[in-house]
């Protein structure tokens, strides 16, 4: 117990005193800097009944988490068996290096490089164009799907290091015995790969899902006029509005949000029908 | 703000004092020191101009830094005594003047007060009971640019809703301009408009015309470059550095339902123990030979003084742009409760949802 000491202290210097001050700040009516009263009030947790237009701001950072998670599932687990099973040694390494390398560069500088990419005479515009002169302009910046590309391209790699974990994991008897049985590859996908790599794609999500949902740097350079998240609106209220107190309120109703979020399909996947295999 | 000096930070320190120590003498007995809280980089921090000051009149000038203006007032109530002089966006003044933290200023003894332009010297704003609180130091406009050449007799913050320039609009990220330009085109006062769902019904319907919002100089000029838009809201000092650095096609209009002007002012905190230090400090800062320098070398917003801007060489866009007659034309951001900030703030919020 006198071992873990320091574990907890450093959790609690870290992690729940500057939640504590928030979780203070969001029963305030206003910051309590200068003169102001200290006023207790619920206020800020009614923002949602009072601004109906945070429910949607609020779905449309729960669907951007949904499309970004998805697509990085839907990218990263093929990657991560391409990388378990078809490359070893050096070429393994070299691609490694290579996933992980968005994760060493800077967000801003990321960011604005899809910019460059994406905007109407950025860098694909131009070889669409070299290709297919008679093309008309192509331009993704400042909308939806530019969002989506800069954020799955940011979290891409946590998906393909947790499914690559998983995949590797795989004893290869198991699927000898299926192609030995005649399955094809379809099948041993979807019968062996897929739920014995479950966990490495859940834990995957949880670790893109929750930053996605709170995002704003992203929406704001890429989104144009659609980049409003729920993101986007607390840090406003810290940076523009001044109001901490909303801010702060937001957050931990996101935060319950993503909680309940997980509680249910965290349920789901251990009493699902795969629950079995993973033992 | 406790500065901590580490190893290096000590060797350059007295490196630079060994330097200094080579430097020619300034010839005045008793030198004081005042520190002054402002932006970084926002003209008092000039170091050849503070040389020159303190050359002049043995007023070494510190500072010190914010980054919002709640912060600035934050500073204000936790350390006083610690700054001599500050600045202070004139809608601000009557806050820090209402929580008695700024003295009244004699503007008689600034003798460079005198060329003040009498609108911006005598702004409601910057006084409280008859008393002036801040001395009028620079301006400038949050307006109505467009890409010249491409669009063509604009007069009116009505384009913003024109149906030929569908995806064509930047609007600025901020919610006192977006308000403003709201309260402008439904005949409103940009301070206390009455109306404010009318305002955001007018800013809700130039959806369609909504390309991006932009929030900093640098990504509105790295868009307007890449033709992203064409017609926007935007800082007159930031026009005229468009145009004159990136040589970017900008025409800069005042519309015929005005626009917003905005004031910084330069107070004195009530509890600085330097005031006759501060006020020749303040009276340099409001000086043409201290604002000349300053626009020409650094690129500096409208200056207050009437005799510093006609000074200027005629081809200076920042004179071109910065025409005195605008003065009347514009509604200056003014003083407001925190409850109305509130409400501006919640209603931008919303009218960017609805963009969405």
């Amino acid at each position: 117990m006198a071992l873990l000491a320091p574990a907890y202290l450093w959790l609690t210097l870290a992690v729940f005193l500057p939640l504590a001050v928030m979780l203070f700040f969001s029963f305030l009516h206003a910051a309590p800097f200068g003169h102001r009263p200290l006023i207790l009030t619920l206020e800020q947790y009614r923002a949602f009944l009072q601004r109906p237009y945070l429910l949607d701001v609020a779905w449309r950072s729960i669907s951007l988490a949904l499309w970004t998670t998805g697509l990085c599932a839907a990218i990263g687990l093929p990657a991560a068996v391409a990388l378990a099973r078809a490359t070893r040694g050096r070429s393994r390494q070299v691609l490694f290096l290579l996933i992980v390398l968005p994760f060493w560069t800077n967000g801003l500088v990321r960011i604005f490089s899809w910019t460059m990419v994406l905007r109407e005479g950025g860098i694909l515009d131009l070889a669409l164009h070299a290709v297919l002169p008679s093309a008309p302009h192509f331009a993704l910046l400042y909308s939806y799907p530019a969002i989506v590309i800069g954020l799955t391209h940011a979290y891409l790699p946590y998906m393909i290091l947790t499914c690559y974990l998983s995949v590797s994991a795989i004893d290869d008897a198991l699927i000898e015995a299926a192609q030995s049985m005649g399955a094809r590859v379809p099948v041993i996908f979807a019968k062996i790969v897929l739920p014995l790599s479950l966990p490495g794609l859940m834990s995957g999500a949880i670790l893109i899902f929750v930053p996605v949902i709170g995002c704003f740097m992203e929406p704001r350079i890429l989104g144009g006029r659609v980049g409003v998240t729920m993101g986007t609106v607390i840090e406003d209220q810290f940076t523009q509005a001044f109001n901490w107190p909303l801010g702060a309120a937001l957050s931990f109703i996101m935060l319950a949000v993503v909680l309940v979020i997980f509680g249910l399909t965290s349920r789901a996947v251990t009493t699902g029908p795969t629950a079995p295999l993973r033992a | 703000m406790t500065v901590k000096i580490s190893r290096r930070g000590l060797t350059t320190l007295v490196g630079s004092g060994l330097a200094l120590s080579f430097a020619p003498h300034v010839g005045h007995a008793a030198t004081t020191e005042i520190t002054v809280l402002n932006w970084k980089g926002y003209g008092t921090d000039e170091p050849t101009a503070l040389r020159a000051f303190a050359a002049a009149t043995g007023i070494v000038v510190k500072h010190d830094y914010f980054n919002s203006e709640p912060e600035m007032l934050t500073k204000l109530q936790t350390n006083p005594g610690a700054y001599d002089v500050v600045l202070i966006n004139s809608a601000r003044t009557q806050q820090a003047q209402s929580a008695e933290l700024i003295a009244p200023i004699d503007l008689a003894a600034l003798p460079n007060a005198k060329d003040l332009a009498p609108t911006l010297k005598n702004s409601p704003s910057l006084q409280a009971g008859g008393k002036t609180y801040g001395v009028s130091w620079v301006w400038g406009m949050n307006s109505l640019a467009v890409r010249d050449g491409k669009v063509v007799g604009a007069d009116s913050f009505t384009i913003f809703l024109d149906p030929k320039y569908v995806g064509r609009l930047a609007l600025l990220d901020d919610t006192a301009t977006a308000i403003g330009i709201g309260a402008l085109l439904t005949s409103q006062s940009i301070n206390d408009p009455k109306d404010l769902p009318a305002i955001g019904a007018k800013l809700k319907a130039m959806k369609p015309n909504v390309k991006l919002l932009w929030s900093s100089e640098d990504e509105w000029n790295k868009a307007f470059a890449a033709d992203a838009f064409d017609i926007s809201v935007y800082w007159s000092g930031a026009a005229v550095r468009s145009k004159v650095r990136h040589k970017l096609p900008v025409d800069f209009i005042i519309p015929k339902e005005g626009a917003i002007g905005w004031l910084d002012g330069l107070s004195m905190p009530v509890a600085s123990k330097k005031k006759d230090a501060a006020l020749t400090f303040i009276n340099f800062m409001i000086d043409p030979k201290f604002y000349l320098p300053w626009a020409a070398q650094a690129g500096a917003p409208a200056s207050a003084n009437q005799a510093a801007m006609a000074q200027l060489p005629d081809s200076d866009l920042s004179k071109q742009i910065h025409k005195p007659e605008y003065l009347t034309k514009l509604q200056f951001m003014g003083p407001m409760p925190d409850e109305r900030r509130q409400a501006f703030a919640n209603l931008w919020e919303e009218v960017k949802a609805s963009y969405a």
